[in-house]
């Protein structure tokens, strides 16, 4: 069971490129990337994990207590908020899409590009 | 490309990746056995050194502060260019920017108007709490300024607007957006002046588990939240505003 959350970020990229390739929607398109970058989070939780650790917050636990990771669990944040900022940037670059194509699919836009 | 030969084209990168992911993570140490020293040394020396007691807290603010600066400015940047992307189209097509004022209630169903009215104060509370609390209980500016900006987004839902959703304070939300991200900034400022150092912690860090301690940890926490807020609030007006444009467009 140990190597279970390294299979779920590598099936959760792969998954997610898998998305991104077929995509018939820009919006389902820019949700895939979402999930190719939710795998970065399962990753770098689940390299700080330390067997029987709790969350790394003093508030009610002795400070003697095993605790994750602190560094990977800032560095998730800070992903997470890098993810919005994408997805918002994509998002609005999808509506300027649809306004000059009249379409999200980007094959169509492809052919009328041409 | 045809999308059978771009399947193809995939296929093959994608067998390429896993094998490679594999080999990459199998040389990972085992889930669990996680032995490094850095974030075990952090850990112990948020509630001795800083008296706040979220680790995470302290390392994002504190010992990580120029990332979280920076991380704080790519926000910053990305709701600036989501505005500006918006912004320009609506002028391409040549839609006044301020319309007649006719208000309309935003949603019509009475029990969602009614049921988002009665939420936007216990949200509100728990947004503030939520980026007070950051140093001490799981949280922070980034958790609470969503949640804050959740109870902002319900009383538009609740209310009425005007045509475009003028009504919302887009001003204010902007101005909310810059003091969080320049506030930051500041209280960094003040780390050089008083501790010799860009974002030194330079307040007295006071009692563990107390409202007010950790330094200037509360200060950051507020300033990121109010910038989480307005970005957000940005944002997703502007969105609303393009579904607004559409609809018009239909009618």
């Amino acid at each position: 069971m140990s190597f279970l959350p390294y299979g779920v970020a590598a099936w959760l990229l792969l998954i997610g490129l898998y998305g991104i390739v077929t995509s018939r929607n820009l919006v389902h398109l820019i949700v895939c990337l979402t999930v190719v970058q939710s795998s970065t989070y399962v990753l770098l939780l689940a390299i700080g994990y330390r067997s029987g650790g709790t969350a790394p917050i003093f508030a009610d636990i002795p400070s003697s207590r095993r605790v994750v990771d602190p560094i990977v669990a800032t560095l998730t944040l800070t992903d997470v908020v890098v993810e919005a900022t994408v997805a918002a940037l994509l998002l609005a670059l999808a509506v300027q899409a649809h306004r000059r194509f009249g379409t999200l699919d980007p094959n169509e836009m492809g052919a009328l590009r041409g | 490309m045809s999308s059978r030969v771009r399947y193809a084209v995939f296929g093959t990168g994608a067998l390429g990746l896993a094998v490679l992911l594999v080999w990459g993570l199998a040389g990972l140490p085992d889930l669990g056995d996680f032995a490094g020293r850095y974030g075990h040394v952090l850990a112990h020396s948020a509630v001795p050194q800083r008296k706040a007691t979220s680790s995470i807290s302290v390392t994002t603010f504190d010992y990580r502060g120029i990332d979280t600066l920076i991380e704080e400015f790519i926000l910053f940047t990305a709701a600036v260019g989501v505005m500006v992307l918006l912004r320009v189209q609506r002028a391409e097509e040549e839609v006044p920017a301020e319309p007649e004022a006719v208000r309309r209630p935003t949603a019509r169903s009475a029990s969602l108007r009614s049921l988002g009215a009665a939420l936007v104060g216990p949200i509100l509370v728990l947004g503030i709490y939520i980026v007070v609390h950051g140093h001490l209980t799981p949280g922070g500016g980034f958790q609470g300024g969503v949640i804050l900006m959740t109870a902002l987004f319900l009383i538009y839902l609740a209310g009425s607007h005007m045509n475009l959703g003028r009504l919302r304070p887009l001003g204010a939300m902007e101005a909310s957006e810059g003091v969080g991200a320049a506030g930051f900034a500041v209280i960094g400022l003040g780390g050089v002046v008083l501790a010799g150092s860009y974002l030194e912690n330079f307040i007295a860090p006071g009692q563990v588990g107390y409202l007010v301690s950790g330094g200037d940890l509360p200060l950051l926490n507020i300033a990121v939240g109010l910038e989480v807020m307005g970005a957000l609030l940005v944002v997703l007006g502007e969105f609303l505003d393009q579904r607004l444009l559409m609809k018009k467009g239909q009618a």
